[in-house]
């Protein structure tokens, strides 16, 4: 064999695992079986990632892992060791302000309960960063990986559409 | 819903996967994407003693193409496959399914040969390969085989792939003068799994369509391009010994197969054409 075998990190006993998390190093403890949700709400008190079905359908739980929108019920934590991973907690540049996007989901009424919000701005957030001329159908499509019961998705396809756009033109105060 | 313990191990190498999947006799698990997987730890249908990492072992992250395959390593994501800039110029039928493979949030993570390895009867790329006539190449410590699609489907979720066996790669024809292909599914909403789907190939000497979804794999068959097409449409409806689920009823699906069966055959012939058209100017 050409290098030795990496380390099998024992069920039942927690490894350190450490990742990036919105920009600044971040550290914990976890069982191999401990989903990444978990970690972040419970280890790290990050509790801005909502948690539903805990087996991918939902979407509440969706954060940003290497820019990417993905399922953290679906992501152990230890396999987010060294990655980067980006949540809502991230999404503003301090805490008493909003991100272009959330501030279109509060004039647009994007959320009513705010159950699904954080996932669904994690998606929308990496979707107008790839794509800053996104329309509808693109959105539609990105949306189409979340549940909403509350707002019938209308007036969160019209947040997303005003925050591409707010995104687009230059900023004025 | 939390998964009950196993241990974990993050591979560098393939040996050291081939290693652990060999000496674990049966315990332990790939973990690629973790799509399909964790969602079966999290409500205890799976409860493997290890699972063994791929996904930071470099030689199974590639897509080599040499001209006449495509060969799609271990570790390829459904969305970088999806997202590279020459996979609708290489294979366009890959490009057109992997669209309906779930959502981008789980494409992001899932990867191709995962998909395979878990062998959904609705899932879109089994049906792919099996209308390419794609191979999945696996590997253990014991031995390397490549086996045509058709040969490593063999039930509902089950595969001729051996405990101890890696699938390695993955590997398709690449696009061929005077080809056609056509993709079609038809589900409740985009992003779910397939009720019926859809894969038609066309070239100079056969027509060939795959469905999956209905039966417990993806079926192919070749089809006549005259007046036959029809009746076969029709035998091939009922050969695939369709059933009533919460989804649909077996009658709805062979109504599927005969008439979104047909427009996607149809489909492929155009496609061909207008192909034709495209290398003749
Ligand atoms: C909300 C949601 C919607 C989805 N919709 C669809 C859909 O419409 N169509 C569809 O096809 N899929 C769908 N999926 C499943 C898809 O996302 C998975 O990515 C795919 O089925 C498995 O790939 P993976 O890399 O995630 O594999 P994993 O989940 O890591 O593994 C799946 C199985 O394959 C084994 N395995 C994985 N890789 C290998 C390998 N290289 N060699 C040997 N064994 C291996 C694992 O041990 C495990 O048993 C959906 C999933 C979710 C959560
Ligand atoms: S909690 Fe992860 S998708 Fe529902
Ligand atoms: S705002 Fe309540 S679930 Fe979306």
């Amino acid at each position: 064999m050409s290098r030795q075998a990496p380390a099998v990190l024992d069920a039942g006993q927690r490894h350190p695992v450490r990742f990036t998390l919105n920009g600044r190093k971040a550290g914990g403890e976890a069982e191999p079986r401990m989903l990444l949700h978990d970690f972040l709400r419970h280890v790290l008190g990050a509790t801005g990632t909502h948690v539903g079905c805990e087996h991918g359908i939902c979407g509440a739980c969706t954060v940003q892992i290497d820019g990417a929108p993905a399922r953290a019920c679906l992501t152990l934590a230890v396999q987010a060791d060294g990655a980067e991973i980006r949540t809502v907690e991230g999404l503003a540049s301090a805490p008493d302000r909003l991100s272009a996007l959330q501030e279109a989901f509060r004039a647009h009424h994007g959320l009513q309960c705010g159950f699904c919000t954080p996932g669904i701005l994690m998606s929308l957030d990496a979707l107008l960063r790839e794509r800053p001329d996104c329309g509808e159908a693109e959105i539609r499509e990105t949306l189409s990986g979340h549940l909403c019961r509350c707002t019938g998705y209308t007036p969160i396809v019209k947040a997303a559409l005003a925050a591409a756009e707010a995104l687009r033109v230059p900023h004025h105060a | 819903m939390k998964p009950a313990r196993f241990a974990y191990q993050r591979a560098a190498t393939t040996e050291h996967v081939l290693e652990a999947l060999h000496r674990s006799g049966g315990e332990a698990r790939v973990i690629a994407g973790g799509q399909s997987l964790v969602p079966m730890l999290n409500m205890r249908l799976a409860r493997p003693a290890l699972l063994v990492d791929i996904m930071h072992v470099a030689a199974l992250s590639h897509v080599d193409d040499d001209g006449a395959r495509l060969t799609i390593g271990a570790g390829v994501r459904q969305r970088d496959l999806e997202m590279r800039h020459d996979t609708a110029a290489r294979q366009p039928l890959l490009a057109m399914a992997l669209p309906w493979l779930g959502h981008v949030q789980t494409r992001s993570r899932g990867t191709v040969c995962g998909s395979i390895a878990h062998a959904d009867p609705s899932a879109e790329l089994p049906l792919v390969l099996t209308a390419l006539r794609g191979e999945v190449h696996l590997r253990s410590r014991r031995r390397a085989r490549r086996l045509p699609a058709e040969a490593f489907f063999t039930g509902m979720m089950v595969t001729a792939r051996a405990e101890d066996e890696l699938i390695e790669a993955v590997s398709v024809p690449a696009v061929r003068p005077g080809t056609g292909y056509a993709f079609r599914e038809i589900s409740r909403r985009h992003g779910d799994f397939a009720i019926a789907a859809f894969a038609a190939v066309a070239d100079e000497k056969e027509l060939r369509l795959a469905i999956g979804g209905v039966a417990e794999t993806p079926k192919a068959r070749v089809l006549p391009t005259d007046q036959g097409l029809d009746d076969a449409l029709d035998t091939f409806a009922w050969n695939l010994e369709a059933r009533d689920d919460l989804h649909a009823s077996a009658r709805y699906r062979r109504e599927l197969v005969r008439r979104i069966g047909r427009e996607v055959v149809l489909a492929a012939i155009r496609d061909r054409e207008a192909r034709a058209l495209k290398e003749a100017t």
